[in-house]
């Protein structure tokens, strides 16, 4: 510092005594029409001429060459693209059993009797009497497809039925029908998410959710697979980040039971949770609306939380309803913003009737015997005793779970590896035991990192027998398989 | 293209105007009485908000009795309009008792398979029984069954195609498939008009979209040569791939794709053909098997044949056809198929009904018919309509017949005014077309008798003269207009 203000000063003093001169030049004392030029006017005038003369000369610009007619074509003879698809590997040729009659608890696998864990049936309803007298008498009525989306005359007064009926069973204000299981989620989160809002979200949700994630251009935050810790921090960590986050939209988004895992949500600590940072809920209750709770009425009546304190529930009805299509359910606000904004609504055509008056039919069974689910209950809890000493198959299911979820103890190392080894062991015992089981494919559009398991979905109509027979089989497929190795 | 008269954009943008500036009004009215009742929501963000909301408030409740009108019996030539009334200006509607038997010039229903059918219902009711409403299941876990099987060998032989998939919603066909098909480095070029699930399913795909001026080929060829010469975009890199999506008939414009032109620029620079027929399969051509059959394209040119069972063949679902080893890829790893229930079992059997029907395999000639009577029955009604002077859009053939409305005043007007007079019509406005298109949209169906139709246009007539929609002077003079455009 102190060599440098003297240096300063002599550079200053330098320039102002040049100044100087130039002011004091002959020239600038000139007097013109009677005014006399200051210095300082000459000065401004010089300048003036040079901004005019930068100004007159054209910037610099790279020489466009755009690229010639025979050079397009040149480039769009050699352009080579990759193939459609990748050439099909051997795994990719996977063909699933064909099934022979309907995919009820038993079923037939080449003109052989099965017992059948792959449907989601968990209310034994698929096959029942008054499930098929009324889609018998729907198909009479109304024909098959409903031949319009719901805006244009492919509303059919079982639709609106329908939606009445579910929003009374469960006690909520309104509801929407959807045709289809996988697209209600992908539709309702972009028709609530947009560009900017937040959404923290379950790393194991099902692919729907992950693809309506996508399409909505939110930030999405994942916490760990049912970790509520995990939660609490994530949110936490986004309230204390983001000053703005309070005037945006905040959703948490999580499934009742998890397809990937066979998890149960626990509900009350993410209200809890929800209330405190203030974010909505959406919650996908596939697998548990018709299952948990003393009447079937979900994972709010299990946890005991009064259902408004949820914001949105889906659900798909391809599982205990045993029909097929979904719905969405929660204020009168929330159903009536999606009517004209959710892609899957509008733009789709609306679900066969006959699949509505099933659902309907199937409620008001649910409603009548509430048996069913203590059946489903008790073969839950058999199977799961049953199962819970398989030889290097552990259980990562939830005991209430309808959705039985069995992985490896000791994994190979790889996804793709110990998924081999599930589906040899569901291989083996579909032909040898005759129990159908699946394992959990995944698509290679699929982000889930859960690990792979075998998936067995239990049913009310399923059979003490049917059970231990299932739990038999794997024992003995198991101790043959690994004692080989 | 879509030319509007100057003196009509003047008064529909008035009219949207005054409309928003009303709502506006209503709006700051609404504020302050909200202000002064507080909130309970204090700390979240409105869970709805921005224009779109201020549209479906102000503007689509209005008017929205001309939507969603709930019916009560099979979308057929005829169907019983069911009556709602609203006690608060249009926010609800009830639904009421009353029904009203009105003329379906709305409804998907091209061959008139939406009613039950003599040869279609007995088979669907059997095989309702044999394999329940629903599967419960994937296709890829214990959701394949024989129907599903012989499904798909029917699609593929009528289309023309080796192979195919079915799933059970032909809105997440397109939103599943696009994704597996086509990824990051990719490039889908896509008609301007292209529906939404396209659209949704490009977005989803995380490919770059460039999209062409609706059904003009030279624009497709113009930006295709400038994507491939430019490559992908700051990188610089070829594309890896580029595929071409279009759509055999557009159903908001009634116009046939011009196919042959698209195909044959696809192929002079290797782009992937996908093309929907959602409208058109069915429908057109000399046997139904849509738009390849009318124009006289090769299958074989036609990479992916995407399409839907909901419109001619009045049941759910949609099915890509293609070669075999794109089905058998699409089957390893395409979400709809390894996470979605599959299609209900009834309505596949109704697809392979329809198509026997379609394909005189039942031992009638009755699917002939119908086709023969599409086609006249859509000639007729759209050269009738031009005759007195309405705008009608689309090409001969095609039995989807858009006349245009333009302002909004006119949306409810002339849908209400028909439906007094027993025809029930569907308009359509935003978001389904540009704010300032409005239009009413007629679908002919092989159902109408000549009666029907001739009814239908006295009705129209009508109706045009008194909203005031004949926007062409009525004839001889037309010919000398069309002349001129």
């Amino acid at each position: 510092m102190d060599t440098l203000l003297p240096a300063f000063e002599n550079m200053v003093k330098s320039a102002s005594d040049w100044m100087r001169l130039t002011l004091d030049a002959p020239s600038t004392r000139a007097v013109v029409f009677g005014v006399p030029i200051g210095g300082h006017l000459f000065l401004e005038g010089l300048l003036f001429v040079v901004i005019l003369f930068l100004l007159s000369q054209k910037s610099y610009k790279p020489p466009k060459r755009p690229l010639t007619k025979k050079e397009i074509d040149e480039l769009c003879d050699e352009w080579v693209p990759d193939s459609l698809i990748p050439s099909i590997a051997d795994e990719m040729k996977y063909e699933p059993p064909v099934l022979e009659s309907a995919a009820g608890p038993h079923t037939m696998i080449n003109g052989k009797d099965v017992v059948n864990f792959t449907s989601a049936n968990y209310l034994g309803l698929l096959g029942n009497e008054k499930l098929l007298d009324s889609c018998t008498k729907a198909l009479e009525k109304y024909g098959v497809g409903s031949c319009g989306p719901r805006g244009f005359y492919g509303t059919i007064d079982v639709h609106l039925d329908c939606e009445a009926k579910i929003a009374k069973f469960l006690g909520t204000s309104d509801s929407i029908l959807y045709s289809y299981g996988l697209s209600t989620m992908f539709s309702i989160i972009p028709a609530f998410c947009k560009k900017g809002d937040i959404v923290v979200v379950d790393e194991g949700v099902h692919w729907g959710i992950q693809n309506g994630l996508h399409l909505s251009r939110s930030t999405i935050v994942y916490f760990k697979h049912n970790d509520m810790e995990s939660l609490q921090i994530t949110l936490e960590k986004i309230t204390q980040d983001n000053k703005r986050a309070k005037k945006l939209r905040r959703y948490i988004i999580v499934e009742a039971v998890y397809q990937n895992s066979g998890q149960i949500s626990p509900l009350d600590e993410i209200i809890m949770l929800k209330e405190k940072y203030r974010y909505r809920v959406i919650l996908d209750e596939s697998n548990s609306f018709g299952v948990l709770g003393s009447s079937g009425r979900g994972l709010t009546e299990h946890c005991n939380v009064p259902i408004e304190k949820v914001d949105i529930i889906t659900a798909a009805m391809g599982h205990a309803l045993a029909t097929e299509g979904g719905f969405c359910t929660g204020s009168s606000r929330v159903i009536d913003h999606q009517r004209l904004s959710s892609s899957g609504y509008v733009f789709s055509a609306s679900l066969p009737p006959y699949l509505a008056s099933a659902a309907i039919t199937a409620i008001d069974v649910l409603e009548e015997n509430p048996d069913l689910i203590t059946t489903l209950k008790k073969n839950i809890a058999f199977i799961h005793k049953g199962l819970s000493d398989v030889q290097n198959l552990q259980i990562l299911s939830d005991p209430q779970s309808p959705v039985v979820f069995l992985g490896l103890k000791k994994s190979t190392g790889s996804l793709k590896g110990d998924l081999q080894v599930l589906e040899d062991i569901a291989d083996r015992v579909l032909k040898e035991h005759s129990i159908f089981v699946s394992t959990s494919k995944r698509s290679t559009l699929d982000k889930c990192k859960l690990p792979a398991g075998i998936r067995l979905s239990v049913s009310a109509a399923h059979t003490e027998s049917d059970l231990m027979k299932a739990c038999e089989s794997f024992k003995s497929v198991t101790a043959e398989k690994f004692s080989a190795q | 293209m879509i030319t509007i008269p100057y003196l009509t954009a003047l008064t529909t943008y008035f009219s949207y105007g005054l409309l928003f500036a009303f709502g506006q009004m209503r709006d700051f009215f609404r504020n302050i009485v909200d202000w002064w009742s507080n909130s309970t929501l204090q700390g979240y963000a409105p869970i709805c908000l921005g224009l779109e909301d201020f549209y479906i408030r102000r503007l689509y409740l209005r008017i929205q009795d001309c939507f969603n009108r709930p019916i009560s019996s099979p979308p057929d030539a005829w169907f019983d309009v069911v009556e709602r009334v609203s006690n608060d200006n249009n926010k609800t509607l009830k639904r009421t008792t009353k029904v009203h038997r009105c003329l379906n010039l709305g409804s998907y229903n091209y061959l008139g398979f939406a009613a039950s059918d003599e040869y279609c219902t007995p088979r669907v009711i059997e095989s309702l029984k044999k394999f329940s409403p629903s599967t419960c299941s994937t296709r890829v876990d214990g959701g394949t069954t024989t129907l599903h099987a012989e499904l798909e060998e029917c699609v593929a032989n009528f289309v023309g195609k080796p192979a195919a998939i079915v799933f059970g919603m032909g809105y997440a066909t397109n939103s599943a498939i696009l994704p597996v098909l086509i990824g990051k480095g990719g490039l889908i070029i896509s008609d301007s008009l292209n529906h939404n699930s396209i659209v949704n399913g490009a977005r989803g795909s995380g490919a770059t979209v460039r999209v062409f001026q609706h059904n003009t080929p030279y624009h497709l060829e113009k930006v295709l040569r400038e994507q491939i010469a430019e490559g992908q975009p700051r990188t610089h890199r070829p594309w890896k791939k580029i595929m071409v999506v279009v759509e055999g008939i557009y159903s908001m414009e009634g116009e046939l794709c011009k196919f042959p032109e698209i195909v044959s620029i696809c192929k002079k620079y290797k782009a992937y053909v996908y093309l929907d027929e959602a409208h058109s399969i069915g429908a057109i051509g000399k046997t139904g098997r849509g738009v390849c059959e009318l124009l006289g394209v090769d299958t074989a040119d036609v990479d992916i044949m995407m399409g839907t069972f909901t419109k001619s063949f009045g049941s759910c679902g949609g099915y890509i056809a293609g070669s075999k080893e794109l089905i058998q890829y699409l089957k390893y790893t395409c979400p709809a198929h390894l996470y979605a229930t599959s299609i209900s079992p009834p309505a596949a059997q109704q697809i392979m009904s329809a198509v026997k029907v379609i394909l005189g395999e039942d031992g009638s000639s009755r699917g002939a018919q119908k086709l023969a009577r599409i086609r006249e029955n859509s000639n007729f009604f759209r050269s009738e309509l031009q005759k007195m002077g309405f705008e009608v859009l689309g090409d001969n053939d095609s039995p989807v017949m858009p006349v245009m409305l333009y302002n909004p005043a006119k949306i409810p007007a002339f849908s209400r005014e028909c439906l007094k007079r027993n025809v029930a019509v569907v308009t359509v406005a935003f978001p389904a077309t540009p704010l300032l298109l409005a239009r009413a949209r007629i679908c002919i169906s092989a159902a109408h008798s000549r009666e029907d139709l001739i009814k239908a246009l006295e009705v129209i007539s009508n109706v045009g003269d008194m909203v005031g929609i004949k926007y062409f002077p009525a004839e001889p003079k037309k010919q000398q207009l069309e002349g001129d455009s």
